[in-house]
């Protein structure tokens, strides 16, 4: 079933649905999530791919931080132009990776103009108090402590449909639609989004926000009670995604 | 009257369950069970059937660098156990992960009677698990076959 390395360990049938490589995908769906799942070991890989692909992700697994870089088009500007329309809604990456660490991918991530308000998730097998906030000052969204389990992944995605409901004026951009909201005064986009969040927009019912207010709005909680009616988040998920890590589950006797 | 499904089943739950109580499994593989469903019936025999390639090879990574009579490179073999480690976790082989626990702390002190004793342990308990799941993976062929649904074990 599975082979070495590169991108993915997914069977021919499902590498089709899924679109591997990126480059020939099909525009995905309005409510689909796409993760990029980044971990040296395959064993994880195929775990973190199954977990992601039975909460409704559409999922991209490479084995190693520069695999991860290439597939995003960041460690080649020119290429990154084309690969606008590849929409990652999240990436979750392993920590303890041999070449670049998790943490040294989510720096280039922030780093990244196209590719920096994408929520970025660490896993780890250790639970290093320093090294979760490490990861938490440098801007991932949380945490997650290996092995990783259905609920973890279930909570993940809670948040992160609201969140791309938000950025979007709850209508998730398709391929082709303008790019994400980049903190340039001058966006380009064929037609303005609907969110308020565009600075360009000029079909907006309230005014363009100032790039203050557009970047003190993306660094707030993206989680809005008002939104509540558009959440599909289950009852139980937390109103924030969790700082620490989570409360482990009691483990059987 | 008890029909051979019946006893499948029940041989299947027991053998389940003492897997659990003896500590060979822990609550990760329940977790991977969760994942199997009609579209991926065989999901929790490749994930494990990978683990065990994979123990394979970092075993063999281990003894390589074991070999270097004077010259071992802890850090290496420290590395290997670290991937086994995760690993195990990661399917809930909870016995393999102890052992990697100990193993670890061989390899960061470079106890070399240490690791080499870990290392003859951790081969054995891997193949040992292989056998018992591919036990019960046969169990539940044989359920499947006799007409019968392979039944959910609460632990």
């Amino acid at each position: 079933m599975a082979s070495d390395g590169g991108v993915s360990c997914l069977r021919r049938s499902e590498m089709m649905s899924v679109g591997i490589g990126g480059m020939d995908s099909p525009p995905l769906d309005v409510d689909e999530v796409h993760v990029l799942a980044v971990d040296d070991s395959l064993v994880d890989r195929i775990v973190i791919e199954r977990l992601l692909r039975i909460t409704s992700c559409k999922v991209t697994a490479v084995d190693s931080g520069w695999r991860a870089l290439e597939f995003l088009g960041i460690d080649n500007e020119n290429a990154s132009a084309e690969l606008d329309r590849l929409k990652v809604d999240l990436i979750i990456t392993d920590y303890c990776m041999p070449g670049m660490t998790g943490y040294e991918l989510l720096k280039k991530i922030k780093e990244s103009s196209s590719f920096r308000q994408v929520p970025v998730v660490i896993m780890s097998s250790e639970n290093v108090i320093t090294r979760i906030d490490r990861c938490l000052e440098e801007g991932a969204e949380d945490f997650l402590l290996k092995p990783v389990k259905l609920a973890d992944v279930k909570r993940l995605r809670n948040y992160l449909t609201r969140d791309v409901k938000l950025s979007n004026g709850n209508k998730r951009k398709l391929p082709g639609d303008s790019p994400p909201l980049t903190l340039s005064p001058d966006s380009p986009g064929s037609s303005p989004p609907p969110s308020t969040l565009s600075p360009d927009s000029s079909d907006s019912s309230s005014p363009p926000l100032s790039p203050v207010e557009i970047i003190s709005s993306q660094l707030s909680s993206p989680i809005d009670d008002e939104d509540d009616d558009v959440l599909t988040s289950s009852p139980e998920s937390s109103p924030s995604p969790v700082r620490r890590q989570k409360m482990r589950s009691p483990g059987l006797d | 009257m008890d029909t051979l499904v019946a006893q499948l089943q029940r041989q299947f739950r027991d053998y389940t369950i003492s897997l659990y109580h003896q500590g060979f499994l822990d609550d990760q593989f329940t977790e991977l069970k969760k994942l199997q469903d009609e579209c991926s019936p065989d999901f929790v025999a490749e994930v494990v059937s990978l683990f065990f390639e994979d123990c394979e090879k970092l075993i063999g990574n281990m003894a390589r660098a074991l070999d270097q009579t004077g010259n071992v490179d802890f850090s290496l073999v420290g590395s290997s156990v670290h991937q086994l480690k995760g690993s195990s976790s990661s399917v809930g082989a909870k016995r393999v992960k102890g052992l990697c626990v100990t193993f670890k702390e061989c390899c960061d002190s470079q106890n070399f009677e240490g690791c080499v004793r870990c290392l003859q342990q951790v081969d054995i308990e891997y193949k040992s698990l292989k056998a018992k799941l591919q036990d019960l993976f046969n169990l539940e062929q044989q359920i499947v076959q006799a007409g019968g649904r392979i039944p959910q074990v609460d632990i």
